[in-house]
């Protein structure tokens, strides 16, 4: 059932009341505190160990020891004697960093493509939108992986090519919620004020989704984390010595007999990064629901 | 009778809405949203428009704003016809008309403050002014229109139907327009709050010699407000005149009904119409 | 002879749960609808009249709750579990919504949508509800009825479709109809034929409560009339009673709001300075005191209590109870809650 909803005598911006909406959420805010303690791991951890990325550590009996508190590796060491816990904040930064990068993108991207498809409306629209549909159906992996062979692996590459497929689904939301935003009086009271279109877009269309467009935001950044887990399990990704969570969970794996927490613990901060995400973005999808305006 | 060229000519306007038809294979079916309709107004002159739902009334608002794009017909400003794909005109056009809608939180965005809502209009319309002038009139704006200063910082949410309404037409006149066109702009208001905005309405046509286009359902609320009435009925225009000869000496048989249907409250006088 | 009333409603309050605390967005409201007679609930924004009709059929939002008394035929409806409350829902009490595009589900035919309510429950078999549908439609005055019932709710025309809404309502032949502001989204045409299908439940004996703003509405259609202001009742007479000799200032004020088709056009209407309050921002004491012209320091300190009261105008007095006395079990005729109502003194029971 809808709650129903008074304004309040105090002053409250929007954004105001869907703060205090999303603290009624416990389930978001855990996830928010959560997410908080990972980024602060992600940025402190390796600093918090005595050992580096890629030192190898010669001092043990065997080179893959199960994590320990006596000897300082408290991930334990990967098959190759570095320290997992220093490599695992590594890779989540890494992950966490092309994530909201390639986010950032396609935000950017869809928005644009999107609230202009949306707002214009009839064949523009028609034109823009196939055009997002061909992108669609095309065989991404394959693209993707001609592009690695030709331009080698960078960093940069991987950003784009994610952010090339994120901006995707975002257009097509935006879209959606700029055609209905087209429809309302303000939409029109702002036409009838002489505003040109790329005037009415930006001012009037793209702040009244932004709510639609963080909560998406928040969806997208676990499928982009995946994406690029899998690019890196495929071999694709980012490239020694830096790594990322999905190196280490496709590193993991081939040890997963004889070496259980190389692929236990990073699977587990990558857990815990997409559920709280999701959770997140549930919380801010409840709070920034415009439905409960009045 | 003044013999002065009307401030608005709207002649002989038809528009036509093609709908695609039911089914693959269905023809396109065609609604006439409006019929060959002619209103004029006069300088200061405050036109009520009637009719019940699809009689177009709105429709005809939307032509004379250039929201709307007519299939055929005339719109006419002081004697010339107005060319609404030419912007350099449309947009001095702008400047003399402007609109109020229905819904009150609906046509101001709600991200927003009332004081920005006025502001974008007076940048939109009257050019560029500089900061000091333009708070002023914003100010101005909201004064006229019984707002106190305050009411500059607050959101559509924050303010009740009344007031965001009035900030609609804050918004709709500060840039000093001759034609006021409001599209059922009382329609959404509580019976209390609808009272003071007709009479705000009133007052702001005598006081700035602005004229109204007044569209309406509720026939008691024109018979309070205008001056002039049309009424239409499916697209076309039955019947049009003078406040007093249409409310008291109908001429068409829809008119009459029309009358008649309005529920009548104890102590009225029994009209036969 | 008086009958016992259809519905009973005793200090029915409703309270929402929000992040800035309990708004109270009805409080204290008592009034009784009898079997056939017409009850208008008549109210503008924030006045609670909406909250009042979902608080006794149950359907209040999650964050709402209601105390208080409200019995359906002897049976209490507030506080009632689900079970109950169905039983009670379409069968003995029927729901007639503002908007029938939104209240009638689009995708499903007619004959569905007036079935339903007694197939899926059992109380009929679909043979003998279809035959009771097209009863039903032929008491809304519906023509083709057959053809009507292979019909979606989006190729009939308002009107028609808000009659076929009270064709659903009517199904179970209930005692009690509630109406939402039946008319309000309808032509002024077609309003009067509803408000005539109305009249008509409430002549075959059934008990109407309608909630409205339009006054108009209420002199076509109503009994008795129960005015809200802030969440209570300020005033409550017969209707005749209300319009010929207003006892509430706001009342009397909301009368000359009203524009009208007769009388100087060129007066101008009287509107009531300010805005209803907010349910999370009432005043103290009566909540019309900073709107009202009559008001003096009491209202805004204490509240006006509901009193009934014998005016020396009150026409219409209902056949069988006296000018004065109430007895216990049914509420008030005629009373107003002010401290200062505009007729003769209020005189307390």
């Amino acid at each position: 059932m809808v709650e129903a909803v008074f304004a309040d005598a105090r002053r409250q911006s929007l954004w105001g009341d869907a703060w205090q909406r999303l603290q009624r959420s416990r389930a978001a805010i855990l996830a928010a505190l959560l997410l908080l303690l990972v980024c602060a791991l992600a940025l402190v951890g390796p600093w918090l160990s005595a050992y580096t990325v890629a030192q190898v550590d010669w001092s043990q009996p065997t080179l893959a020891t199960p994590p320990s508190f006596a000897n300082g590796h408290w991930f334990g060491t990967d098959a190759n004697g570095r320290d997992l816990f220093v490599r695992v904040w590594i890779g989540t930064r890494m992950s966490l960093l092309v994530a909201v990068l390639a986010t950032l993108v396609s935000v950017v991207i869809g928005v644009a493509w999107g609230a202009t498809a949306g707002y214009l409306g009839g064949r523009v629209d028609g034109w823009m939108m196939r055009f997002v549909d061909v992108l669609y159906a095309l065989p991404y992996m394959f693209f993707v992986i001609i592009l690695t062979v030709v331009f080698g692996r960078s960093l940069v590459l991987i950003f784009l090519a994610i952010g090339a497929v994120g901006w995707l689904t975002m257009a097509r939301i935006v879209r959606g919620q700029a055609l209905a935003l087209r429809q309302r009086e303000f939409v029109e009271a702002a036409i009838a004020l002489g505003l040109s279109p790329a005037t009415i877009i930006a001012r009037h269309v793209v702040p009244n989704l932004l709510g639609t467009v963080i909560v998406y935001a928040t969806l997208t950044v676990p499928q982009v984390i995946l994406f690029e887990s899998f690019l890196s399990f495929l071999g694709l990704g980012v490239q020694e010595p830096l790594t990322s969570l999905g190196r280490l969970v496709a590193e993991g794996a081939l040890e997963m007999e004889s070496s259980p927490w190389l692929l236990l613990v990073p699977s587990a901060v990558l857990a815990i990064v997409l559920l709280c995400l999701n959770f997140l973005g549930d919380g801010l999808r409840d709070a920034l629901d415009p439905r409960q305006r009045r | 009778m003044s013999v002065a060229l009307p401030l608005l000519q709207v002649e002989r306007a038809s528009v036509r809405y093609t709908l695609r038809g039911a089914g693959l294979l269905a023809p396109a079916r065609s609604l006439d949203a409006l019929s060959d309709v002619s209103i004029a107004i006069r300088e200061g002159g405050r036109l009520g428009v009637v009719g019940e739902s699809g009689s177009g009334k709105s429709t005809l608002a939307r032509v004379v704003l250039g929201l709307v794009r007519m299939q055929s017909g005339r719109v006419a400003w002081e004697g010339r016809t107005v060319d609404y794909d030419d912007a350099p005109a449309m947009r001095s056009l702008r400047r003399e008309m402007q609109v109020v809608f229905q819904d009150p939180f609906g046509s101001l965005d709600p991200r927003m403050t009332a004081g920005q809502a006025v502001g974008e209009a007076l940048q939109a319309l009257a050019g560029p002014v500089a900061s000091v002038a333009a708070q002023d009139r914003i100010r101005a704006a909201l004064s006229d229109v019984g707002l106190a200063s305050a009411f500059a910082n607050r959101y559509p949410h924050e303010m009740s139907g009344g007031q965001c309404q009035r900030v609609a037409i804050a918004r709709a006149i500060v840039a000093r327009p001759r034609l006021l066109v409001c599209d059922e702009a009382v329609s959404a208001l509580d019976v209390s709050v609808q009272a003071q905005i007709v009479n705000l309405l009133h007052e702001l046509s005598e006081r700035y010699q602005m004229s109204l286009l007044f569209i309406s359902h509720n026939l008691a609320v024109v018979r309070h407000l205008c001056d002039d009435v049309a009424v239409l009925c499916r697209g076309r225009l039955v019947e049009q005149g003078s406040r007093d000869a249409i409310f008291d000496d109908p001429q068409a048989q829809y008119t009459r009904d029309l009358l008649a249907a309005v529920p009548r409250l104890p102590g009225a006088p029994v009209r036969n119409y | 002879m008086t009958a016992e009333p259809v519905l009973q409603v005793r200090n029915l309050d409703v309270n929402f749960a929000t992040p800035q605390g309990a708004v109270a967005a009805v409080s204290g409201v008592s009034f009784d609808v009898r079997a056939g007679e017409c009850l208008a609930v008549v109210g503008e924004s924030g006045s609670g009249k909406t909250q009042v009709l979902m608080a006794c059929l149950g359907l209040l939002a999650s964050n709402g709750t209601a105390r208080g008394s409200a019995l359906f035929a002897g049976k209490e409806l507030i506080g009632a579990n689900e079970r109950e409350l169905n039983r009670v829902r379409g069968t003995g009490i029927g729901l007639l919504s503002q908007d029938p595009l939104s209240s009638l589900t689009p995708h499903l035919r007619i004959e569905t949508l007036l079935t339903e309510g007694l197939v899926d429950r059992g109380l009929a078999t679909r043979i003998k509800a279809r035959q009771r549908a097209l009863q039903a439609l032929a008491e809304v005055d519906i023509p083709e009825p057959e053809a009507r019932l292979r019909q979606y709710p989006h190729e009939l025309s308002g009107g028609m479709l808000q009659r076929v809404a009270l064709a659903a309502a009517l199904m179970c032949s209930p005692q009690l109809l509630f109406a939402d502001e039946p008319t309000t989204a309808l032509d002024v045409s077609v309003q009067a034929r509803v408000l005539e299908l109305l009249a008509k439940v409430r002549d075959r004996g059934a008990g109407v409560l309608i909630i409205t703003h339009d006054l108009g509405v209420v002199a076509g259609l109503a009994d008795r009339v129960a005015v809200m202001y802030a969440g209570r009742i300020v005033e409550t007479a017969t209707t005749d009673g209300l319009f010929a000799a207003p006892e509430h200032p706001y009342t009397a004020a909301l009368l000359a709001a009203v524009p009208r088709l007769h009388g100087d056009a060129q007066a101008r209407l009287v509107g009531i300075p300010g805005d209803p309050p907010q349910p999370s921002a009432r005043p103290p004491g009566c909540a019309f005191a900073p709107r009202c012209e009559r008001a003096v320091d009491t209202c805004s300190e204490s509240r006006p209590e509901l009193t009934q009261c014998a005016s020396r105008n009150q026409l219409g007095a209902v056949q069988g109870e006296s000018g004065a006395a109430t007895t216990a079990r049914n509420a008030p005729i005629t009373a107003v809650a002010c401290h200062r109502p505009l007729q003769a003194a209020a005189e307390i029971a």
